[in-house]
């Protein structure tokens, strides 16, 4: 139920809709609930409404993050 | 698959697991509740348990809006689709939910009632648009994340004078449900919250903010993929071991503490609390719940029609009460496994496939050292 996916828009249609693109899969949905969105962003998904652009450049930070933390040496215990 | 795959990587997961296991301190034990059933799936698919270090216990809340619904209210919705010249709508989860006398919707379906399954609150509306001999009700459910896109059908309904359109609003909120499990003196002892991902996006990170400085427990926002859970237990892990309770955000890419501020204010438009509102496993949760607002009364479902107004008693060898509180794990249920299965739910917590029972039968039963 609270399953929403990053997809990425590949068309803005009239009436606040838009075409999105997740994994071969394209899908028509709402845009009411976002603003500002253009060809190229990737939105998060759910239930037929865009809820949030996602932030490429905090997504990359996130997963600097991952890496550095997965390859810090640790103590053998 | 962008945003996706990058969060899965195996052996990105495996270091910070390893991360984790360097921080936890030996015999510390650690109950995080993952309050979102995304979450608890997330973690039961990919095995994250088995991840973990044995300190840490991941307890999982409440946070499925599909097993916290009550039967009375699933027997209203049959009682809806029961009326004359209604076409019921809703999402797919919910066809399945066993309510009074093992009845569904999927059921009342098969023997002839007009319950369509829809993706989305558009398909309902082009449906009432499309068959204005039919009365469409919509039956509404889910946490904040899903309760914009009903505000935004409330609001397209009024704008068209779509008469023959209503809604069953059955919208419930995170931070009473958290303040109500940790007010509970039944509630196992927590430590920390990893905090929903998609209702965050909606309603920010500010919310749990009063609830962490009350209550003195940590709160890590997390996205759902696996690498997001493992990083929030990190997180987690930190702030317990440093004694602070802050909200912290791992789901930066898409969340924000102000949330997504114009469907905040669409709800804020369409719908209202309602005193109390009664959630299955929890009781009567003061403030917990929405209500389709005055000015939009023309579409409310429960105004348009005498919906009963019952509150049916689970069935007493269910333990999805327990479960949603984190007392019992689904194995000390009796009835797991035996009677209730997923082609056979006794419960929501087996029925819908982010409960808890569910995940621990599609995923869980498998670990070692299982052995139902």
């Amino acid at each position: 139920m609270c399953l929403a996916l990053p997809a990425l828009v590949t068309e803005l249609l009239p009436d606040d809709l838009a075409k999105v693109e997740l994994g071969g899969v394209r899908q028509k949905i709402s845009l009411a609930l976002v603003s500002d969105v253009a060809l190229g962003d990737y939105v998060i998904v759910h239930v037929g409404y865009a809820l949030a652009k996602l932030d490429p450049e905090e997504a990359a930070k996130t997963l600097a993050l991952f890496e550095e933390i997965s390859q810090q040496p640790t103590e053998a215990r | 698959m962008k945003y996706i795959d990058e969060f899965r990587n195996g052996e990105v997961a495996r270091g910070l697991a390893k991360a984790i296991a360097a921080e936890v301190e030996p015999g510390r034990a650690y109950r995080l509740m993952e309050f979102c059933g995304g979450h608890t799936h997330a973690i039961s698919r990919y095995g994250l348990e088995d991840l973990l270090p044995d300190g840490i216990r991941m307890i999982h809340g409440p946070g499925c809006p599909v097993c916290v619904l009550p039967i009375g209210r699933i027997d209203a919705a049959l009682w809806l689709a029961a009326q004359p010249g209604v076409t019921l709508c809703s999402y797919g989860d919910m066809l399945r939910v066993p309510g009074s006398e093992r009845r569904s919707l999927l059921k009342a379906k098969a023997a002839g009632a007009d319950i369509r399954m829809v993706q989305s609150t558009q398909d309902a509306l082009a449906l009432a648009q499309k068959r204005p001999d039919r009365q469409v009700v919509f039956f509404a459910i889910g946490f904040e994340t899903t309760t914009p896109p009903s505000a935004v059908a409330l609001k397209q309904a009024q704008a068209l004078g779509l008469a023959n359109f209503s809604m069953f609003s059955n919208h419930v909120l995170t931070p009473p449900a958290i303040a109500h499990i940790l007010d509970s003196d039944e509630t196992v002892k927590l430590d920390g919250f990893v905090g929903p991902a998609h209702v965050s996006t909606v309603i920010g990170s500010r919310p749990y903010e009063g609830a962490a400085a009350h209550y003195n427990k940590p709160v890590v926002i997390a996205g759902f993929e696996p690498l997001d859970v493992l990083q929030a237990v990190l997180m987690l892990v930190r702030q317990v071991n440093q004694g602070r309770a802050e909200v912290e955000n791992e789901f930066a890419r898409a969340v924000t503490r102000d949330g997504n501020l114009k469907a905040q204010a669409l709800v804020a438009e369409v719908f209202e609390l309602r005193p109390w509102f009664e959630w299955r496993g929890l009781g009567r949760v003061a403030d917990s719940a929405l209500a389709i607002r005055p000015e939009f009364a023309a579409f409310d479902a429960e105004r348009r029609w005498p919906v009963p107004d019952i509150s049916v008693a689970d069935n007493p060898a269910c333990d999805c009460g327990a479960i949603l509180r984190g007392l019992k794990r689904p194995v000390e249920c009796r009835l797991f496994g035996t009677v209730c299965t997923p082609d056979n739910p006794m419960g929501s917590c087996m029925v819908s496939a982010e409960g808890a029972c569910a995940a621990h039968w599609t995923y869980g039963r498998f670990r070692e050292g299982e052995t139902r």
